[in-house]
């Protein structure tokens, strides 16, 4: 091992680092508003990844007939709740997001060609489609279920995961895709040439993550959601609808899940399944944070990504071992050095 | 009057049904899961075989294992105790195929797995008996591909696969026959099929400076470390497995993996073969069949293992219906000898020729070595 593989392998772990970084922010961030382990994480990272990818290759992503479905189902559930709460003034809201936005969609893939758009257009295109998904799934999946424990909640998480693991099968067949990278350029920088698309990946994570600090600090939706994560009840009291804060943190979720899967789709190739293990080493970075602290889980996912990448080289064989027993210890201490507070049932 | 005109219909149903019981076929394969993109192409054809035998109507049941093995056993169980079936064809991979050896031993249904292992066949095990296959062993790739590399000159070789029973099987093959070829392995690397970056396994084999690199591994998932390989700069030598013959791996590959070389069932490139070659008529009307029902460019090997699964049963129950009826005991017993039997059957991957020590009954013709050129399979040489 010299100092040349080192740098690659450092560079490697940092790029895949940065994606489990974002994934672990925002799973830190559902937990901490709505308390759900959020599994299905990894879902949105290959539902984007394969939508933009569906684009490319003239298809229609499977994921527009997802967004249609659910858009109606919640559409059925609202309206039904509306005329029963006598709030019928709540019902255009419903149907303009949960009909005409996705029949908007559908207008847009069917009537353009997505094949001919420019990439950014893609991208956008894809993202329109999968990120509402985040809240729709959290109306009809979670909300009725909000005030209930972690571990039904969690429950609640493995289904959606395993019907969207099927889903995407049902979509886009067992076969892997790659789209092309967003730039070709490669920097030489002596012992080491750095791809674009990693420099992409790592400025875009960083672009993100200071988008969701001012989020988080400067905007009254941002602070609103701080607020839920400390003190639902307080948060409440202060007319702070935990509701929208739910479906704002799956929305957030959800976009930073279908990001990251559009980031590293040049990458790597991305196939119906692969985002759960990606959403899982997000989630090793969660936990080294106590699924609390954003900078420390974010620190955690890029520990991760290194690990990984070091790992590889060494003992090939052992690497996902390696990687998941780096929880043990983490656990270990935190369990030592933190007082374990039991939840209220 | 009426009662006794129903109780004639019935037992002249009963006696109809007795005398012409249809042939059950159950299947089990793995349509969904990790080996889904080899459980779909066979789902597929398992729909496009014939509904009729030596004149019996046949009905086929599809249970879907998940590419897991406890599901494959509850699968066979099912088709055995509740469905009766005569014969089984499945699963799509070795472990479920290894697993259902002794449930279907115990109730005497021949099964023909559509799985690589030459294990699942071994003819020192008196439970195998009762169990067939279509693939090709991964003994007869690992030889092809040790040969072609020694007539390359290839000295050297790195080897990256699976961290499954597909990478460490066809580790254990080729080392076997590196040997016998005077090739040495300098690096052996693991990687997982979910894994989104190999660069760590890559620059070690690169650092080793092999003459070609082998990688063991299935479908797209196969094109990574490729790719990776290639971004790196290495400009060895690359060998693939028959694993990736799909034209998915071409899509995912790219200008990436032109050059390969890989062996392969002839089917692969049925249009390249020699007019003189019975595989090439055989495959072509699979081929045609199997585009004409899902589109064209959609075939993939794979299928294949599942139709010749259907040849040997068209050729071997005509024979099984001369000693007993569908459904019974000694129908089983008759179509597992009948099947041992099998004798010159062109399949869509090679050619049949079965005995009490070879349930597999393929020799040189079912592979070929073939060699990626302009994002299509070229028969090589």
């Amino acid at each position: 091992m010299d100092l040349q593989i080192a740098l690659l392998l450092g560079q490697d772990g940092i790029t895949n680092g940065a994606i489990y970084a974002l994934l672990s922010l925002a799973l830190v961030l559902v937990f901490a508003v709505t308390r759900v382990i959020f599994i299905p994480q990894g879902e949105f990272v290959a539902f984007g990844a394969l939508t933009l990818a569906s684009f490319q290759a003239g298809k229609t992503p499977g994921t527009l007939w997802l967004l249609i479905g659910a858009g109606i189902a919640v559409a059925l559930v609202d309206i039904t709740m509306a005329l029963r709460g006598g709030a019928s003034r709540r019902i255009p809201g419903i149907v303009g997001w949960n009909l005409a936005y996705p029949a908007a969609a559908a207008a847009i893939v069917f009537l353009l060609k997505p094949n001919e758009f420019p990439l950014l257009a893609q991208i956008v295109l894809a993202l329109a489609l999968v990120v509402p998904l985040g809240p729709m799934m959290y109306r009809l999946a979670y909300q009725p279920l909000a005030e209930a424990s972690v571990l039904v909640l969690l429950i609640v998480s493995v289904a959606v995961h395993l019907a969207l693991v099927g889903l995407g099968l049902l979509f886009f067949g067992a076969e892997g895709s790659r789209t092309p990278s967003f730039s070709d350029a490669s920097f030489n920088l002596g012992l080491v040439t750095v791809s674009g698309q990693t420099l992409w990946v790592v400025g875009a994570s960083l672009l993100l993550i200071v988008v969701l600090f001012i989020f988080f600090e400067r905007t009254i939706y941002g602070k609103a959601l701080r607020a839920t994560a400390m003190n639902r009840t307080g948060a409440r009291l202060m007319g702070i609808s935990t509701v929208m804060a739910g479906k704002l943190s799956f929305l957030l979720a959800a976009l930073i899940g279908a990001f990251s899967g559009i980031l590293i789709a040049p990458i790597t190739t991305i196939y119906y399944d692969t985002g759960f293990l990606i959403g899982l080493k997000g989630f090793v970075g969660a936990i080294v944070g106590g699924l609390a602290s954003y900078p420390v889980a974010a620190a955690g996912a890029i520990l991760v990504g290194l690990l990984e990448a070091f790992s590889s080289f060494w003992a090939s064989a052992f690497k996902e071992v390696i990687v998941f027993t780096l929880i043990i210890p983490v656990l270990v201490w935190r369990s030592l050095t933190t007082r374990h507070v039991e939840e209220d049932e | 009057m009426k009662l006794k005109k129903t109780i004639v219909f019935m037992a002249a149903a009963c006696a109809a049904f007795a005398a012409h019981a249809d042939i059950t076929v159950g299947v089990t394969l793995s349509a969904t899961g990790p080996a889904a993109s080899l459980g779909i192409p066979e789902k597929n054809t398992i729909a496009l075989l014939p509904t009729s035998m030596g004149g019996q109507k046949v009905n086929y049941i599809v249970l879907d294992d998940a590419s897991d093995t406890t599901t494959a056993v509850k699968n066979v169980r099912k088709l055995i105790s509740e469905n009766r079936v005569d014969v089984i064809i499945g699963s799509t991979i070795t472990p479920n195929s290894l697993a259902m050896i002794d449930v279907v031993a115990e109730a005497e249904t021949p099964t023909i797995s559509m799985a690589a292992s030459a294990r699942i066949v071994d003819p020192a095990n008196p439970k195998t008996r009762w169990v067939f296959k279509t693939p090709q062993n991964d003994q007869q790739m690992a030889i092809a591909i040790a040969a072609h590399m020694a007539n390359a000159g290839v000295k050297t070789v790195a080897f990256i696969g699976f961290n499954d029973a597909y990478g460490e099987g066809w580790y254990q093959e080729f080392i076997k026959y590196a040997d016998t070829y005077k090739l040495k392995v300098v690096a052996s690397e693991r990687y997982s099929r979910a894994d989104t970056s190999v660069t760590g396994q890559v620059l070690k084999v690169i650092a080793a400076k092999p003459d070609a690199v082998l990688i063991a591994g299935s479908g797209t998932p196969a094109a990574l470390p490729q790719v990776t390989l290639k971004e790196r700069g290495y400009a060895g030598r690359y060998y693939q497995t028959h694993g990736i013959a799909n034209n998915d791996f071409l899509r995912v590959g790219g200008k990436n993996v032109e050059g390969t070389f890989l062996p392969a069932g002839p089917m692969l490139v049925a249009a390249q073969l020699p007019d003189s070659n019975p595989i090439k008529k055989s495959s072509l009307a699979y081929i045609a069949k199997y585009e004409a029902a899902h589109g064209k460019g959609s075939i993939s090997t794979f299928g294949g293992h599942a139709w010749d699964a259907g040849l040997l049963l068209q050729n071997a129950v005509p024979t099984a219906l001369k000693k007993a009826q569908p459904g019974t005991r000694e129908f089983r017993a008759a179509l597992r000898d009948a099947l041992e039997a099998t004798k010159d059957l062109v399949g869509v991957h090679g050619v049949f020729n079965m005995s009490p020590n070879d349930h597999l009954g393929f020799d040189q013709r079912a592979r070929v070595m073939v060699r990626i050129e302009k994002g299509a399979w070229k028969l090589d040489k």
